[in-house]
């Protein structure tokens, strides 16, 4: 098993240089002076100069690079240009909430997506089965910011339950996980239909129903625990559209997150913070990938062996 | 004499034969209700891109500063908005920019993707290891930041909302399409082909590629929501369409500002753009269930 996670770490290193590669490139695709993005743009010439030396801007790309992996590395990710805060700080601060919604999101996604995936693998075919595939599919084609406003309406404006936004208390999260979750619960509960229809084909099954167990025990102990592994696998693959999604539920309910953070940045053309949180969210990803792969590896040795 | 007549009825057979599979597809097509209806319903949205702004009720850009923020009534079915203009108006006007943004990027990423798959698994060894290991780096983007991140280094507005959404569809395309020449390359007519001595562009293209086909149709189908969804995604985060225009995405923007004093002006481009989202995945449901081999039992 360890020689396992060893191989999946290593295998992880070229991947991680590659992305930090493209990242580091950002600033400099982007038309116009690096060291005057860098800046901002209401800048002197003089601090444009000063910025080019300090960020070594004229050095060869190669060595700008080195110099950008190694204070990555190091938790410096240089300075915000709108407050003149260092961006470890910014995003420190930010970090946190956005975790916590991610997390609630992930967990209510999972309890309702498979209870849903395995109501309707049981009916399958019958009304609930339908009625809980349409769910599925309206939870995958809703977009989420609307969502977000209809709840909004419903529950803050009329009803007065949760506040509009913000992230105060633990009212403040629950209508924005909602909104985030609802299309993760969708593709899980339909993973986890598709999944549990085909375990309950397996003969294991066909033996366990003619040892004449009964079929809560041959659904929950048998089909289900089988049934989940690949389910798993399909909520950490959609980990990313759940980091995507928080950037625009974010917006909606003014959550003081990555993701307001991240557009407000790019609006104010902030780009040492935009560097920094696009590459934040793809090792978020990459990491969040591998554990799932190795978990995944753990639950099922035929992969470790391969 | 008698062979060139066999040879003809055979060459009328064949087009028959055709014409019954396409009537055949028709009539099991017709029989998925929800993949059907979805159907009549983007064929509508369609018409409505061609006829909509000769049949709109008002201008849908024209202000009306008499009929400020109207609940839906009779004369505004769907009420107006901050500037008294119609909102059903605004919405049929808006499928152009809308369906028009998303079906060019996805038909970019399709074609882009469909491409390098298809080189992928074709010619195979190293090719098909750069391909893949390309794919694998845009992987580890999740794919609403890598478009945030495209749009941040190209700059708002529609054009760059069609390269972004397009360039995070290319590698699943490109995954997908290669994972389906990789089986049809192992058939055993491609093995005839090569052994009668055709060119391996010409097995590609004309073998290899039509096979491949009914999956990039499914895919292209459900792409297109996520397509839709995604742009709407970057307007409503002030990164794509003009917030004047009347994009779906751009007046759900707008319409933050006036939850709580006006909601139907929230409610019905959200509605519009659900709809048309849900439409494009039962259809794609739909069209798997009946190309998919896979999908078949």
């Amino acid at each position: 098993m360890w020689q396992y996670i060893v191989k999946r770490l290593v295998s992880l290193i070229p991947l991680l240089l590659v992305v930090s590669f493209i990242v580091f490139m950002f600033i400099h695709i982007i038309p116009g002076d690096p060291a005057r993005l860098l800046a901002g743009k209401d800048a002197t010439a003089e601090e444009v100069e000063m910025a080019r030396a300090s960020l070594g801007l004229d050095k060869p790309l190669y060595e700008q690079y080195f110099v950008y992996l190694k204070d990555t590395l190091t938790g410096d990710m240089g300075y915000s240009v709108k407050s003149g805060a260092a961006v470890s700080e910014l995003i420190g601060d930010r970090i946190l909430p956005t975790l916590g919604l991610t997390f609630l999101s992930i967990i209510w996604a999972l309890v309702v997506g498979i209870l849903i995936g395995v109501i309707s693998a049981v009916f399958r075919n019958k009304w609930l089965d339908h009625l809980g595939m349409f769910i599925a599919v309206s939870g995958i084609s809703l977009p989420n910011f609307w969502v977000g406003l209809v709840l909004i309406q419903l529950f803050s404006v009329q009803l007065g339950i949760f506040p509009t936004g913000g992230a105060e208390g633990w009212k403040s999260y629950i209508m924005p996980s909602f909104a985030l979750g609802a299309g993760i619960m969708a593709m899980i509960a339909r993973f986890t239909r598709s999944s549990l229809v085909e375990s309950m084909k397996q003969d294991y099954i066909r033996m366990g129903r003619a040892k004449g167990l009964g079929s809560r025990q041959i659904i929950f102990g048998h089909g289900l625990k089988n049934s989940l592994i690949p389910v798993v696998t399909v909520a950490g693959l959609q980990f990313g559209f759940l980091l995507g999604g928080s950037v625009v539920v974010e917006t909606v309910f003014s959550f003081p997150g990555l993701g307001t953070l991240l557009i407000d940045s790019i609006q104010f053309r902030d780009y040492p913070v935009v560097q920094a949180e696009i590459l934040l969210f793809a090792f978020q990803f990459i990491v969040v990938n591998m554990i799932i792969d190795i978990a995944y590896s753990y639950l099922n040795p035929k992969i470790r062996y391969e | 004499m008698s062979n060139l007549q066999t040879e003809t009825i055979t060459m009328e057979q064949m087009k028959t034969n055709k014409d019954n599979r396409f009537l055949q597809f028709w009539r099991l097509f017709r029989r998925k209700k929800p993949a059907a209806i979805s159907f009549y319903f983007i064929l509508f949205l369609f018409i409505m891109m061609i006829i909509g702004p000769f049949v709109t009720p008002y201008d849908a850009a024209e202000p009306n500063y008499t009929s400020v923020l109207e609940t839906p009534s009779a004369s505004h079915l769907f009420g107006t908005d901050e500037y008294g203009r119609d909102i059903l108006s605004r919405i049929i006007a808006g499928a152009r920019i809308s369906l028009s943004v998303s079906f060019c990027a996805v038909t970019l990423g399709a074609i882009v993707g469909s491409i390098l798959g298809l080189i992928s698994g074709f010619i195979g060894k190293r090719v098909d290891k750069l391909i893949m290991r390309t794919c694998d780096v845009l992987f580890a983007f999740p794919e609403l930041i890598l478009a945030i991140g495209i749009v941040a280094i190209l700059g708002p507005g529609l054009k760059n909302v069609i390269i972004a959404v397009a360039f995070f569809s290319v590698p699943s395309f490109a995954r997908i399409v290669r994972g389906a020449t990789l089986e049809v390359k192992e058939m055993l007519f491609v093995e005839a082909e090569e052994s009668l001595g055709a060119s391996r562009l010409r097995i590609m293209l004309k073998h290899v590629f039509p096979e491949t086909l009914p999956t990039i149709i499914v895919y292209y189908t459900m792409n297109v929501g996520t397509a839709i969804l995604a742009a709407a995604s970057l307007s409503f985060l002030g990164l794509g369409a003009e917030p004047s225009s009347p994009d779906w995405g751009a007046m759900l923007s707008v319409s933050r500002d006036y939850i709580g004093t006006a909601f139907h002006i929230v409610f019905f481009p959200g509605l519009i753009i659900f709809l048309t989202v849900l439409a494009f995945n039962l259809l794609g449901d739909g069209l798997r269930e009946m190309l998919d081999p896979k999908m078949k039992d």
